[in-house]
């Protein structure tokens, strides 16, 4: 904020006159970015497509309705292999997750190069996408659910870890203080000191984390890594628009539920 | 005289359990393994299919090493480039897309029916991942980086509305009323007593999604959105694993450098 003395007395400005250049300066090259990335973009783009979207949306659309209900019967095994990808390589990633986190927080781990490993483990794990995981995992252990399951796991663990070794910094050092004094070896003070400070924040990660693994799971059959996946890649691969539809009502309905599940546990909890 | 008796208090200590009557905690144990149960009986593993891929994934794994960049160097560059181009125009538009639905999906400041359109968007948004939108993104527009940028765009209205709407509704009533007070019209005060609010929150948030879309860049490749994902698919169904694993280490090392400076970013803009 500025106060700019003019012969009329004090005028307020929201910005000096620097500041107002630094503004606009940083909104030219902000701008001049964005419409270089749309040309490079729009150089690729074949735009009599574009321009067609909009017909093509609507007979997409007139070809989905009604959903074909009685393909249901085909896809009541699909969704509960979709929700046990979603809930084992959950539980797979917490498993290896907790390690990792108590290795590669501050106050916990053994030494500084071990943290850094732990570290460039999170790292590697979160950039690395379910479905990429799931296409090298498919290649390795063949189609199916456990190469989903194992996909959702080596993408979660970062996740789990990186929230859960940032509430391990967090917490209050007193209490352990305390455990320790009374003559706690190692794992006791870890057991008694650490662990019930961050079992909330970790059951809260857990459900989270589930959640977003339903989503996930839901995709992975695109590149044959089970779940109902494989029925939405099936049925757009033969045009069968109806039992499209009907699955992506079918995953509406099931990430409806896992939300609503998930918000109730995380109630409960905290 | 009364004599008391000698009280036994208890000499071993014995933690309390989480959840306070015993039926429940021992069903929600029971529940759970009979789920579990349930659900590893109907994972339909071929042992032998693994066993055998398991030689197969040893030189797999081999193959990846050394990473080689330089012999698809073009194409790598040219897939990472329309990446990150991707990534800047759908953060860009997806934000200024969010921004109307944000104002909208909060509760304080939309009229009813609004509120509840905008949360419906935002709803249906969040529930297909990015990679389900690019499939009718690619169905609809064409292959390449048209339909990506389309997909990560919608995707991140989804993200980014729904937590502007939250904040909007979290914010300080004081402030707005004392604009409002002034005779400010809605834009007004929209402009000088909701946007200071969110905005230091919203600029970190901004950032992290950048973030989030890049990595999403590299996966709607895989059904042809274009970007770096594409030649990563390129690369893995021609068996060239090194050049496979440059590219997922280039991912790893970009993600890194945007989380490093997006955590910096938000500690500079708090």
């Amino acid at each position: 904020m500025a106060v700019i003395e003019t012969s009329q007395g004090p005028e307020w400005k929201r910005r000096t006159m620097r500041q107002q250049w630094y503004t606009w300066l940083g909104w030219l090259v902000g701008t001049a970015i964005v419409a270089f990335s749309f040309k490079l973009i729009s150089d690729k783009t074949i735009w009599f497509f574009v321009t067609d979207a909009g017909t093509q949306a609507i007979d997409m659309a007139s070809r989905m309705v009604p959903p074909k209900w009685s393909y249901m019967d085909t896809l009541w095994l699909p969704i509960w292999d979709t929700i046990n990808i979603a809930t084992i390589g959950t539980l797979m990633a917490l498993v290896m997750a907790v390690p990792v986190a108590f290795l590669a927080a501050r106050n916990t781990t053994p030494h500084p190069t071990v943290r850094a490993a732990a570290l460039f483990i999170i790292v590697s794990s979160r950039s690395i996408n379910s479905l990429i995981w799931a296409l090298m995992l498919v290649a390795i252990i063949g189609p199916g659910v456990m190469a989903g399951i194992i996909a959702i796991a080596l993408r979660s663990i970062g996740f789990c870890a990186k929230l859960l070794y940032e509430s391990i910094e967090e917490i209050d050092a007193k209490q352990v203080e305390a455990v320790t004094a009374t003559g706690a070896g190692r794992a006791q003070t870890l057991a008694y000191g650490v662990v019930p400070q961050i079992l909330p924040a970790f059951a809260g990660i857990s459900v989270f984390r589930w959640d977003i693994n339903i989503r996930e799971s839901t995709i992975l059959g695109l590149v044959g890594a089970g779940g109902i996946g494989i029925q939405l890649d099936a049925s757009i691969s033969t045009l069968s628009w109806t039992q499209v539809s009907l699955i992506l009502l079918v995953i509406l309905g099931t990430v409806i539920v896992s939300e609503w599940v998930s918000a109730k546990v995380r109630h409960a909890i905290i | 005289m009364t004599s008391t008796s000698p009280v036994n208090y208890p000499s071993t200590w014995k933690k309390p359990p989480l959840i306070e009557s015993d039926l429940v905690r021992r069903g929600l144990w029971l529940g759970f393994a009979i789920y579990l149960a349930l659900a590893l009986g109907t994972i339909d593993v071929n042992w032998g299919r693994v066993a055998e891929g398991i030689p197969r994934g040893q030189k797999f794994l081999a193959a990846f090493f050394p990473p080689d960049i330089t012999s698809r160097w073009d194409s790598i560059l040219d897939g990472i480039l329309e990446s990150i181009w991707m990534t800047v125009i759908s953060t860009v538009v997806g934000i200024a897309l969010s921004v109307p639905f944000g104002l909208g999906a909060a509760r304080n400041l939309a009229p009813r029916p609004v509120y509840l359109f905008c949360r419906a968007v935002i709803g249906i948004s969040r529930t297909f991942p990015e990679v389900i939108l690019a499939i009718f993104a690619v169905k609809l527009f064409g292959f390449g980086p048209f339909a990506g940028f389309i997909a990560l765009s919608i995707g991140t209205i989804g993200f980014y509305a729904k937590l502007l709407a939250e904040d909007i509704e979290d914010m300080d009533p004081v402030q707005a009323e004392a604009i409002r007070s002034t005779g400010a019209s809605w834009f007004q005060w929209v402009n000088y007593a909701v946007q200071p609010q969110v905005m230091p929150r919203m600029i970190g948030l901004a950032v992290y999604r950048l973030d989030i879309n890049f990595r999403e860049s590299a996966v709607v490749g895989i059904v042809g959105g274009g970007g770096i994902g594409a030649t990563l698919l390129t690369a893995f169904d021609r068996y060239e694993f090194d050049s496979a694993a440059a590219i997922l280490l280039i991912i790893i090392f970009i993600v890194m450098i945007l989380e490093y400076s997006s955590g910096y970013l938000r500690k500079w803009v708090q």
